[in-house]
């Protein structure tokens, strides 16, 4: 079953009166259960206009967007709000751990908008942190993680709502190359045990671990690519 | 959405993870609500303080005055003491009229200095009839007050304060002795009863009274200052009013005397105390209105600083209300903990202001009334920056370094 379904998607930025930017020119795409797939392409190809279109954080000018066969233009904000709740996990560059905060609360945070219980709420943050190695770090606020961690917290903060797909947005961008490594290692586990797993990167090393690659520039696709896998 | 419950404790953990700032933030609605509620209880204060004082001088008191002056309008300039056209004749013809009024005194005040073996001291001297005692509440702790007798026979008597008898005297027990007031020797009397605290009443503890006919022997002055009445009961003040003025009518032109309630008087005095209140209150209320602003000013800052958090909220699946909410509820919070210590900080002020100065009253309605401005300017003030902070864009709010 498809996850998202996108069709002939344009998004055209306009900027000033007579400038427009088409970040997005005509783009085919479909992303299945249990894909763990890389949007690559250099800055300004698009790849995070997409990215934020298929985590229905933004709308297309134009074209078909289909979130679990719903037409995502036929929704309002808080409906879109409603659906990444439920539905999506977002992992950032900058991991966007609120300040002075534990990691228990960081990861329970979506629920509390899903509107789950305190106890269930820590009790799922706390296995998730768990999940991703960090059983012993609960109640470090994010100042006292290393990057790594913060990303780990970051990636149970994704996972915590049992999402249908996770975003990861350059998550190892902020990172040394071991931890890079790391995380990337994680995301794969995350894969195998099942979870649909959406990359954006620019760097094609990184996209290598991936399953399935998919190259944009200039707003267009250039190639879809099936990774062998180690 | 479950629970705004959810939303008012992330408010107060966001609130609490910034203490300082917090802090800082409540401070101006600190300020504005102490000031408002001490400076309220101040003018109440007065006001009590200057009726129970008026209270003091007597019950069910008229009192007629030389000159034009209308209460109604507020005072217009001082009676003209001096241009007085009272005669003692009138004050025994006021006392004959019967009717709605108990009895009437005559009374004239003026500087001078009075000594004992040596001491000196620089005074006003009351000149007075024998009923001005009773209608004045006057007692007498010691010896008796001026009598009939000694206004008839123009006796060289005087009755004394407390403090002016221990001025002077000090232990001795200054009953028949003879103070010098200009050339003439006095005998003392009686010595008044002191009374306690502050009193306004024309500092009771230093009066120095002698029958007002000696006195206009002493000064070389027929005239008398003041008519002071007593009505046989409150409800017959208008009726005594009505007498007195068809009275001085038949005896002296309309402009040279007025006839005033004391309860006018004291409600006159409270009337422009209130009005004073009301506009040191008004101004303190001010003070609330730009700790509002500090409040609005601090919660854009926060909105501004936090865009990736809230953009991060968004994403994970905060609808645009929940965050309008949140930040609502910060804002109110704020300024509503603000109010809660402004309210201790200015009711304990009062407390201790009326420990040392005057006794100060914290009422109920400028309690309220400074908790209620404060909270509303937490909401109205906190809706920009919370509408600010809803509308944000998630992917810009993301992208915000």
């Amino acid at each position: 079953m498809a996850i998202i379904n996108i069709k002939d998607v344009t998004k055209t930025y306009v900027l000033g009166e007579e400038v427009e930017v088409h970040a997005l020119k005509g783009v085919n795409l479909s992303i299945k259960k249990g894909e763990f797939t890389s949007i690559i392409g250099s800055s300004g190809s698009g790849k995070s206009t997409l990215m934020h279109i298929m985590g229905l954080l933004d709308k297309p000018t134009s074209g078909g967007v289909w979130f679990l066969d719903k037409k995502v233009s036929s929704l309002d904000d808080d409906q879109l709000a409603g659906l990444r709740n439920e539905h999506i996990g977002f992992v950032f560059q900058s991991f966007n751990l609120l300040p002075r905060t534990t990691a228990l609360e960081n990861v329970a945070l979506p629920l509390i908008y899903a509107g789950v219980e305190e106890k269930a709420r820590l009790k799922k943050a706390k296995e998730k942190l768990e999940q991703v190695g960090l059983g012993d770090r609960l109640n470090h606020t994010s100042t006292q993680l290393s990057g790594g961690q913060q990303q780990r917290v970051a990636i149970a903060r994704a996972l915590v709502n049992s999402p249908d797909i996770v975003f990861a947005d350059e998550p190892t961008g902020n990172l040394d190359s071991e931890s890079g490594a790391e995380i990337m290692k994680l995301l794969r586990d995350l894969n195998k045990a099942g979870n649909t797993i959406i990359l954006v990167t620019h760097e094609p090393d990184i996209a290598k671990g991936t399953k399935r690659t998919i190259e944009l520039k200039d707003g267009q696709i250039l190639k879809d690519t099936k990774n062998r896998t180690k | 959405m479950s629970g705004y419950n959810e939303i008012l404790r992330l408010a107060l953990s966001s609130i609490w993870r910034n203490k300082t700032r917090s802090v800082l933030t409540m401070l101006g609605v600190v300020i504005g609500v102490a000031s408002v509620i001490l400076l309220v209880s101040l003018g109440q204060g007065l006001q009590k303080f200057i009726t129970d004082s008026f209270e003091d001088l007597g019950t069910n008191v008229v009192v007629i005055l030389p000159g034009q002056v209308d209460l109604e309008q507020g005072i217009q300039g001082p009676p003209n003491f001096a241009g007085s056209k009272f005669t003692l004749r009138h004050v025994t013809e006021i006392n004959n009229l019967g009717g709605p009024i108990d009895s009437a005194a005559a009374s004239i005040e003026l500087p001078a200095a009075v000594s004992y073996k040596g001491e000196s001291k620089y005074t006003t001297i009351a000149g007075i009839s024998s009923e001005y005692g009773s209608i004045r509440n006057l007692a007498v702790s010691k010896g008796r007050n001026i009598t009939r007798s000694d206004v008839d026979l123009e006796r060289k008597v005087v009755i004394l304060g407390e403090g002016m008898v221990r001025d002077l005297f000090g232990a001795t027990n200054p009953l028949g002795k003879q103070i010098t007031l200009g050339e003439e020797k006095l005998t003392v009397v009686g010595v008044l009863e002191e009374i306690g605290g502050g009193n306004f009443r024309f500092d009771i503890n230093n009066f120095v009274a002698i029958p007002i006919t000696t006195s206009q022997r002493i000064f070389g002055d027929d005239s008398i200052q003041l008519i002071t009445a007593k009505a046989t009961s409150k409800e017959d003040i208008p009726h005594a009013i009505t007498v007195l003025e068809n009275y001085m009518s038949t005896q002296l032109e309309e402009e040279e005397y007025s006839v005033v309630d004391q309860g006018s008087l004291v409600s006159t005095i409270n009337n422009i105390l209130g009005v004073i209140t009301t506009a040191l209150g008004g101004i303190a209320a001010i003070s609330l209105v730009v700790g509002g602003v500090g409040i609005m000013n601090i919660m854009l800052v926060s909105v501004t600083e936090r865009t990736r958090e809230i953009g991060l909220r968004k994403a994970v699946g905060a609808k645009p209300q929940n965050i309008l909410v949140q930040f609502l509820i910060e804002a109110t919070v704020l300024s509503g903990v603000g109010g809660l210590i402004g309210i201790l900080i200015g009711a304990g002020g009062a407390l201790i202001l009326g420990k040392f100065l005057i006794e100060t009253s914290v009422s109920f309605w400028s309690v309220a009334l400074a908790f209620g401005v404060s909270a509303a300017v937490g909401i109205i003030f906190g809706v920009a920056p919370a509408l600010r902070a809803s509308k944000l864009d998630p992917i810009d709010a993301l992208r915000y370094e």
